[in-house]
């Protein structure tokens, strides 16, 4: 997968990179529930769409991140698969899929409480985008 | 990761350590430490943290760190900061996700031999009993919308009022157990909807719920007066407002992002957001915490409730020979209003504790009638492989530290650090060959835990026993945990 983890004593930090602006967002997710859970356990049984709001990309990912964590703790659901429609300064769009938590199958791995703005960075670098995160776990 | 900036560092004695003020710092920063805690701290980024809250606009006396600070997100975790009611400002990132985080303790009426043979029967029950793990809750316990409005404006009395333990608990909780002010109607429909099933659960990561006894009395006059005696079992419930508190910081970040913007608010990092104190948008933050915070006193309340419930039912016994009450219960991540003497003169301060306890000395109004002589009991959970202390608030506290200590061991490894120290052994098997019972509802949360993944709690204590903000009384080792 296109990230690393950070070494962060409290909680855990991502490093995530991506050819483009929508795919940083789209790894960010993948990363997030690669640390919730067993991505290749989960099936894609339903699709969820997603639209935020914020005022620049890094609020953007904190909202975009924290409506997945959101969606997983009040619909019991594990995502493993996304795709970003539209992005702008202002807004994301996209899908989610995945299928309903089931404790037979899928583990948890760990809780993730919230998305943080802790040394949230997202750069543009020789065409390639990084972005740094940390949840607060 | 960001750009590394060194922090300048005196030491003051063998307990503290300066961070002069420099650059864009309204005040210098003081960290209570040993060299040797010291030497862990520097590893990682708390102390920039320290030095990054003392920029906030209005902050009293020094940006404060306790011996068991640690690199949190905006705030270190283990940072204690007070605001003038004025001119100061109030940081959802300086309370934390996790607000009224926190740690309660019941005595009992039993003996460490009493238990010893059964506690593993008593550990599987606490977690069939009590809701640990991720969307785990009791099919008994669903609140609507009129009663989740009700837990959030009365906490902790609203769990008495529902049958959940006695009216004489709220006696022995902090603000007995309803912060004042809580308006409902600032919780986010998404705060609700995510709080609606887990009241009355534990949680995953470092909360838990822990049978122990006391292994040492340092003080024994002040156990006396807590109703402690040697081998005396004791219960630990560690845990806080779950995704309801975690949905109202993120909600208030948002906007304290445009406040911070709005009131012309320079911040060295985001995550310490903020607004000024007399600002709608600060004053709304405030009530939308108090009702995280009361929603975590009732959480703790009816966990407590649970766990009374259990022993009876493993043990056979009732409540007049169990003898489970409450010594006290504390917040941990929490901003308050509080008086204060500064210079010699009153003031009224918002006291963010992040990570932190509160700790009043002797004969202060807001300790309990029965803890007058004593000052107020603080509970400092260590790992789950060694041991926890309770501790007694101090004059001293209370004049340097704003009333606050330390609050726990604090890491030392990540999480993955953990993970990976932990592979490969049965951490399971290790504590039970030391005597420790514990249960998890996810192995994984066993494997971060690991009791090397944290300082040692006795050298966090010790320091704060040196540099006399908080005093000795009992220290107690575990037989049983359940983890989430």
């Amino acid at each position: 997968m296109g990230y690393d983890l950070l070494d962060h004593t409290g909680d855990i930090g991502i490093k995530v990179r991506a050819d483009n602006v929508k795919g940083i967002f789209q790894e960010a997710a993948r990363a997030l529930f690669d640390i919730i859970t067993d991505l290749a356990k989960i099936e894609v049984h339903l699709d969820w769409e997603i639209a935020v709001e914020g005022s620049g990309l890094e609020e953007l990912m904190v909202a975009w991140l924290t409506e997945l964590l959101y969606l997983h703790e009040v619909e019991e659901v594990l995502f493993c698969d996304f795709t970003l429609w539209e992005i702008d300064e202002r807004s994301v769009r996209g899908v989610a899929r995945g299928e309903k938590f089931d404790a037979g199958r899928h583990v948890i791995k760990t809780a993730v409480k919230a998305i943080t703005y802790h040394q949230l960075e997202i750069q543009e670098k020789d065409g390639r985008w990084y972005a740094q995160i940390i949840f607060d776990v | 990761m960001a750009e590394q900036v060194s922090v300048q560092l005196k030491k003051i004695d063998a307990y503290r350590w300066l961070i002069p003020r420099e650059g864009g710092m309204r005040t210098d920063g003081m960290v209570y430490a040993d060299e040797r805690l010291m030497g862990d701290i520097k590893n990682d980024q708390s102390l920039l943290q320290v030095r990054n809250v003392a920029f906030l606009p209005g902050i009293v006396g020094y940006s404060l760190a306790m011996p068991d600070i640690h690199w949190g997100y905006g705030f270190p975790i283990g940072g204690v900061a007070a605001f003038d009611e004025g001119e100061g400002i109030v940081s959802p990132g300086g309370v934390g996700y996790d607000i009224n985080c926190g740690v309660r303790l019941m005595r009992s009426g039993l003996e460490r031999k009493e238990i010893q043979a059964k506690i593993g029967g008593i550990v599987d029950a606490l977690l069939v009993n009590i809701p640990s793990g991720v969307g785990s809750h009791r099919k008994d316990l669903k609140l609507n919308k009129e009663q989740q409005r009700k837990v959030l404006q009365k906490g902790a009395q609203w769990a008495v009022d529902q049958g959940y333990g006695q009216w004489k608990d709220l006696e022995h909780i902090e603000e007995k157990g309803r912060i004042p002010n809580a308006d409902p109607d600032l919780v986010s429909p998404k705060a609700l909807e995510r709080g609606r099933a887990q009241l009355g659960t534990l949680g995953s990561g470092n909360h838990f719920v822990e049978v122990g006894y006391v292994a040492e009395v340092y003080d024994e006059g002040v156990a006396r007066d807590l109703g402690l005696a040697k081998d005396q079992v004791t219960v630990i419930v560690h845990t806080g407002s779950r995704g309801l508190g975690h949905q109202v910081c993120d909600d208030s970040i948002r906007v304290m992002l445009q406040a911070a913007h709005k009131y012309g608010i320079e911040l060295p990092d985001k995550q310490l957001c903020c607004a000024p104190l007399a600002s709608k948008e600060g004053k709304e933050y405030l009530a939308a915490m108090a009702c995280a915070a009361n929603f975590a006193f009732a959480n703790r309340q009816i966990i407590t409730h649970w766990v009374r419930e259990t022993f009876e039912q493993v043990l056979r016994m009732g409540p007049s020979t169990l003898k489970l009450d409450l010594i006290y219960d504390v917040c941990h991540n929490i901003a308050k209003m509080e008086v204060h003497k500064v210079d010699g003169k009153e003031r009224r301060l918002c006291v963010h504790r992040k990570g932190a306890t509160r700790a009043f000395p002797p004969h202060h109004p807001d300790v309990p009638a029965d803890y007058q002589e004593t000052g107020q009991p603080v509970l400092i959970p260590g790992d789950m492989g060694r041991c926890s202390y309770v501790l007694v608030g101090t004059q001293r506290a209370y004049e340097e530290t704003f009333g606050s200590t330390c609050h726990g061991a604090g890491r030392v490894m990540s999480r993955h650090q953990a993970k990976k120290n932990a592979m490969g052994r049965a951490i399971t098997q290790e504590l039970e060959a030391k005597g420790i019972y514990v249960r998890a509802a996810s192995q994984a949360t066993i494997a971060e835990e690991i009791p090397e993944a944290y300082k040692d709690v006795s050298d966090v204590v010790d320091v704060v026993q040196g540099a006399g903000i908080g005093k000795k009384v009992v220290q107690l080792k575990p037989m049983g945990v359940i983890k989430g």
